[in-house]
């Protein structure tokens, strides 16, 4: 069956270019804010601190996996895999290319429904982890991921409603045709600024990211949900977060930034990686940099910024963008 | 569902690949016998646990989570319109500015009510 080996193939190399990116992007964040904060960061295993990654990834393979005592075992165990699975299968619906080599299932009609879905997915990993632990750091940790992120959906689904609302279609690859028409000025980002800076900052938020790292913010949480995960349980988190991190990026360079067109995709498609990687990567530079530069937010203030001040003004933007469209103003016929 | 194919055989292998790494940590990681107690303990900063971690504890956010539904049933009504607007032209815009509306009354009544401050959440 050639579709069903098709799609196992392109599936397992997606996995593989995921996991050498969630591998590579914790030594660029490393390296990054090191140099931000005036430090060299890793630089002892391999040239430039290259097999950083690797020499993380057998350490916490030959590691003790404790099981701590009172945990509920079953979902203990569940957790890691809930929070990594949704993580890497978010990727199925975004066009990586141009053309099918380089699609999983872009055209599927609610791709942008999908991604919301998954999304959510992620927390009740977050939430089962901090529950199951037995202890309070994670049980508070995990009660303040889903408060987290049940205040940020909002938005962050509304933002992509105006994206659907320009492209008429839910469908990613629709999605990215829509943006291709005329120059640079097609891309989402400058049609939808409004749509593209909430889905920047809810997007942040739902990864749990400085300056919302609240779930898991050392000083008053130790490492919130994760406190009791140790070996390669703690490995799974840590990659769920990272992919996820990856799957944002690729989603805002989608949604906003033209996906993967540019010039020159149409004499060789193989550019329309490229143009994609490029951007992905510098969405992902910019997530680091905020890191080390905003100090995280009060908690109180963190709910009411996402119930107070996005959720309206993503329905002020729905409804404006409604009316540009129905008004048939230029650039949102 | 032909469409949706290879999103199942991407959720498989997604499901065993975390599977397989908790399952390598558990082959290669060493297995010693806890024979001391407080190793399994709960981490709480190298003080002995008081009572279970699985205790109650006030949940400001339980009233957020009911508006949550509701308003998140509201947002996946505005996909299927988001898709259809440009067939549906001045009239879908009038319905979704009714939609939009009643919405926005029972937003600002929560709000009055004090269901989105912090201080008064839990009340």
């Amino acid at each position: 069956m050639p579709v069903l080996l098709e799609a196992t193939l392109k599936s397992v190399v997606l996995i593989f270019v995921l996991l050498t990116g969630f591998a590579y992007l914790t030594l660029t964040e490393r390296k990054v804010l090191a140099r931000l904060q005036a430090r060299i960061g890793p630089n002892r295993a391999g040239p430039l601190g290259l097999l950083q990654p690797v020499a993380d990834g057998l350490k916490l393979i030959f590691k003790e996996s404790i099981t701590p005592a009172g945990v509920d075992k079953p979902i203990y165990f569940l957790a890691p895999v809930l929070v990594a699975v949704p993580a890497i299968i978010v990727f199925a619906v975004i066009p990586v290319g141009k053309g099918p080599a380089f699609q999983l299932a872009s055209e599927i009609n609610v791709g942008a429904l999908y991604i919301v879905g998954v999304m959510g997915v992620a927390v009740y990993g977050i939430t089962l982890a901090g529950w199951a632990s037995n202890n309070k750091y994670a049980a508070l940790g995990g009660l303040r991921a889903s408060a987290q992120v049940i205040s940020y959906e909002l938005g962050m689904g509304l933002s992509i409603v105006a994206v659907v609302l320009m492209a008429s279609s839910a469908s990613l690859a629709d999605i990215v045709e829509a943006q291709m028409p005329g120059n640079i000025l097609g891309w989402f980002i400058f049609r939808q600024p409004v749509a593209a800076a909430i889905f920047a900052i809810t997007a942040m938020a739902e990864l749990a990211r400085a300056p919302f790292d609240l779930v898991e913010a050392e000083q008053e949480l130790t490492a919130g949900f994760m406190t009791e995960y140790s070996g390669m349980k703690f490995a799974l988190f840590f990659m769920g977060e990272y992919v996820k991190m990856i799957a944002v990026s690729a989603l805002f360079a989608t949604f906003f930034l033209g996906g993967w067109s540019g010039p020159f995709v149409d004499q060789a498609p193989i550019l329309s990686v490229v143009y994609f990687t490029i951007k992905v990567v510098a969405c992902l530079l910019l997530m680091i940099w905020t890191r080390a530069t905003l100090p995280r937010m009060r908690y109180d203030r963190l709910m009411g910024f996402g119930w107070k001040v996005l959720t309206p003004v993503a329905i002020a933007n729905v409804i404006v963008t409604a009316f540009l469209i129905a008004l048939g103003v230029p650039g949102y016929q | 569902m032909n469409d949706f194919l290879p999103v199942f055989i991407l959720l498989f292998l997604a499901t065993a690949l975390a599977v397989l790494v908790i399952f390598i940590s558990i082959l290669f990681g060493p297995r010693r016998r806890a024979n001391n107690p407080m190793k399994i303990q709960p981490y709480e900063s190298g003080m002995r646990a008081i009572g279970q971690g699985q205790r109650r504890f006030p949940v400001r956010f339980y009233l957020i989570a009911v508006l949550f539904i509701l308003f998140d049933i509201e947002v996946i009504f505005f996909y299927p319109w988001a898709v259809a607007f440009r067939q549906l032209g001045w009239f879908g815009l009038i319905e979704m500015l009714i939609f939009v509306g009643i919405l926005l009354v029972g937003y600002f009544w929560i709000w009055k009510k004090g269901a989105l401050e912090w201080e008064t959440m839990d009340k």
